[in-house]
């Protein structure tokens, strides 16, 4: 059972070990208490939907999200709109198909298996419209970011004025938690800049935290799938493993060793 | 070993077994004899084997979904995340798979060093062995480059410019390996291919590495010769598969843990932004099991003296059994490699962190002697311990320090009653 114990502790040391290594650009992020982290977590189900709003009236005016669907909108694990609400936002937007029987583009309305409308059809386009600089796909930018959901919270609270020194161009702007200060962004968020349907209070901070844990959905849509599953594997390969250990000793018991 | 002598009950078994001799080969991995004092330490073969499987099988299931093509790379495997049933598990089992087989080998590695076993009669083992290694190191490169993210793409420019340290002709390799004058799509479907080819190579290896160790049978913690099947063995089955068994649940909680809990914790965020070859990231760093020899290739000023630098460190260890003169195979005897060998899993463990740290200042220096220290103990020092190191006295068979206690008291003892 010693050496056991000494195999655990070798295998801990290692996995911590590469985390550290990983960790050591660490800058003191705003902190709140997200649903989604520890063994059982969960999205908050209305924050999501709050998310989703914010996200569409705010953030979309310049970022694409452009690997997720609008049937995605309703499924298990994330804002659980109803299909009929679904289908309405998909509705909502103008969708360019074809080519048709004649050869010809056209556009119609969303569909639940459409792909999310992007605001700008190109790359480039984006950056044209917002003086060379292009605003992330927010699919995966959660994961896509050093800090996570804590940088993002943090980066959307994190305007201020430039200390005195520094000096802006035009169009730049001052943001304590982004890597090397300086923005293309202007800050998106003011005190209810969107009206909450469930009467929730929109400040900024609030909105920080709906829109970002609606894109940690958006980045990981199956996440309380992968935690439910992983507590019940975790339990199930204890239980196994506790069940072999007494097999073990029973089998080694015939000869004059020990395990 | 008993094999020859083995000869199926049933009538249908005896004819199968004279024009295939299968069922001879089923009798002799079960019947295998194991030294029976083998610690945990010695499971990881059986876990590297788990590894191998899984990443095959998660693999093969990745492929049917992937696209290998720089203009749709990064969204299929999105498509893998979000669209294709448990297409988000099977993706994480494989990533971390990869990490996780690589934290075994280098244990099952460090085990080898610590008790000899790559010492003869067993030298063709552990070739094989660092064969597999340098194969695992490129499938796990190639694989990281699918996803074609940003680390991806950087990680395979800044890997593949290594060849062009080669003198004349470098610039000729890298174009030749490339497929063209930069990282693109030719590059991408060529490490593809590479990637599903290269565990099966592996896996034709694991067999002959596998072979190779049945001919000797396998060495053990106090490091001598045994008779085989004698009182010091035990059969393969059923008491090795159950401890296996027992280490590999536990090496599989670890496992599933990263897989559910914290899944992109090894990789890197920049990898989850697509390839763009205009803009390049601000620390290009490889994969936490490349960092050792990433920090060997920083520490040396000159490109291509890097690069050579780089290789040797991984082949020094082919000359290993050549390298180490002494003729006790255990460090449970030898008191000074003893001390010798952790403090070059230290220097490992340093060159690690070192490779993770931007190349400057301290972290350079700190690099530059652990990269002197790795060599001057391969070269120098285990050759050097051989003739000098006073070994403590060895059993005689393995079945006296287990009655004993801990071989280390059995040596001791040993020894008390020799100056009685």
């Amino acid at each position: 059972m010693k050496k056991l114990f000494k195999l655990i502790l070798i295998l801990s040391f290692f996995s911590l070990n590469s985390v550290q290594t990983f960790a050591a650009e660490k800058v003191d992020y705003l902190k709140t208490d997200w649903s989604f982290k520890g063994l059982f977590g969960k999205f908050d189900r209305a924050a999501l939907q709050r998310g989703y709003q914010v996200y569409t009236e705010v953030c979309a005016s310049c970022h694409s999200m452009k690997y997720l669907s609008y049937r995605n909108l309703s499924e298990e694990g994330g804002p659980e709109f109803s299909e009929a609400a679904a289908k309405a936002i998909a509705a909502s937007f103008e969708v360019a198909d074809g080519p048709n029987a004649d050869g010809e583009m056209f556009t119609r309305p969303g569909k639940l298996s459409d792909k999310f409308v992007m605001p700008y059809d190109n790359v480039k386009a984006a950056q044209a419209a917002n003086g060379g600089a292009y605003p992330p796909d927010m699919s995966v930018l959660v994961k896509a970011r050093g800090g996570g959901v804590d940088y993002i919270y943090s980066l959307l609270q994190g305007y201020e004025d430039p200390p005195s020194g520094v000096t802006l161009d035009d169009g730049v702007y001052y943001n304590k938690y982004m890597y090397g200060n300086k923005i293309r962004m202007a800050a998106p968020l003011s005190d209810g800049i969107v009206e909450y349907g469930d009467g929730t209070n929109a400040s900024v901070e609030q909105m920080s935290k709906d829109v970002t844990t609606f894109l940690m959905w958006a980045a990981e849509p199956h996440l309380e799938a992968r935690h439910q599953m992983g507590f019940k594997a975790i339990v199930y390969l204890i239980i196994l493993t506790i069940l072999v250990y007494f097999s073990m000793k029973k089998i080694w018991s015939r000869v004059e060793s020990e395990v | 070993m008993s094999d020859h002598d083995y000869r199926p009950k049933s009538k249908v078994g005896q004819w199968f077994n004279d024009r295939l001799p299968l069922l001879t080969l089923a009798n002799h991995l079960t019947d295998y004899p194991t030294p029976k004092n083998l610690n945990y330490w010695w499971t990881f073969g059986g876990i590297l084997t788990f590894c191998l499987i899984t990443q095959i099988i998660t693999g093969l299931t990745l492929a049917m979904h992937y696209i290998a093509h720089a203009d749709m790379a990064f969204e299929s495997v999105e498509h893998i995340m979000r669209d294709v049933n448990y297409g988000w598990l099977i993706r994480y089992i494989h990533a971390n798979g990869a990490s996780m087989f690589f934290l075994a080998v280098y244990i099952h590695i460090f085990r080898s060093l610590f008790y000899g076993s790559y010492k003869a009669p067993r030298e063709i083992i552990w070739i094989i062995g660092i064969v597999i290694y340098l194969l695992m190191m490129a499938a796990a490169f190639m694989g990281y480059v699918l996803p074609w993210g940003q680390m991806s793409f950087w990680g395979a420019t800044v890997i593949t410019n290594l060849f062009s340290a080669i003198p004349l002709v470098g610039e000729g390799i890298v174009t030749w390996l490339w497929g063209g004058y930069s990282v693109d799509n030719p590059t991408l479907t060529r490490f593809f291919t590479l990637h599903y080819l290269i565990p099966f190579l592996i896996a034709g290896l694991v067999i002959l590495h596998i072979w190779a160790l049945h001919v000797p049978g396998n060495n053990n913690p106090v490091g001598i010769d045994i008779k085989k099947p004698s009182k010091d063995t035990v059969p393969f089955h059923p008491y090795i598969v159950i401890k296996d068994g027992f280490a590999l649940l536990m090496f599989m909680i670890v496992f599933a843990f990263f897989v559910f809990y914290t899944p992109n914790i090894l990789g890197h965020a920049d990898n989850y932004i697509e390839a763009n070859p205009m803009v390049t990231p601000a620390h290009i760093v490889p994969e936490w099991y490349l960092l050792p020899f990433y920090a060997i290739l920083r520490s040396v000023p000159d490109k291509l003296l890097g690069v050579i630098a780089m290789l040797s460190a991984i082949l020094i260890l082919a000359a290993l059994p050549w390298l180490d003169t002494s003729k006790i195979r255990s460090a449970v005897f030898r008191p000074l490699y003893k001390q010798f060998y952790w403090i070059l899993v230290a220097d490992v463990l340093i060159l690690g962190y070192m490779g993770a740290m931007p190349a400057e200042g301290l972290y350079l220096l700190i690099a530059r002697v652990a990269t002197a220290y790795y060599f001057l103990h391969f070269l120098v020092i285990l050759p050097v311990l051989g003739f000098k190191e006073r070994t403590l006295p060895v059993p005689l068979s393995i079945t006296e320090p287990i009655l004993g206690g801990s071989p280390n008291l059995a040596a001791a003892k040993h020894r008390e009653s020799k100056i009685k």
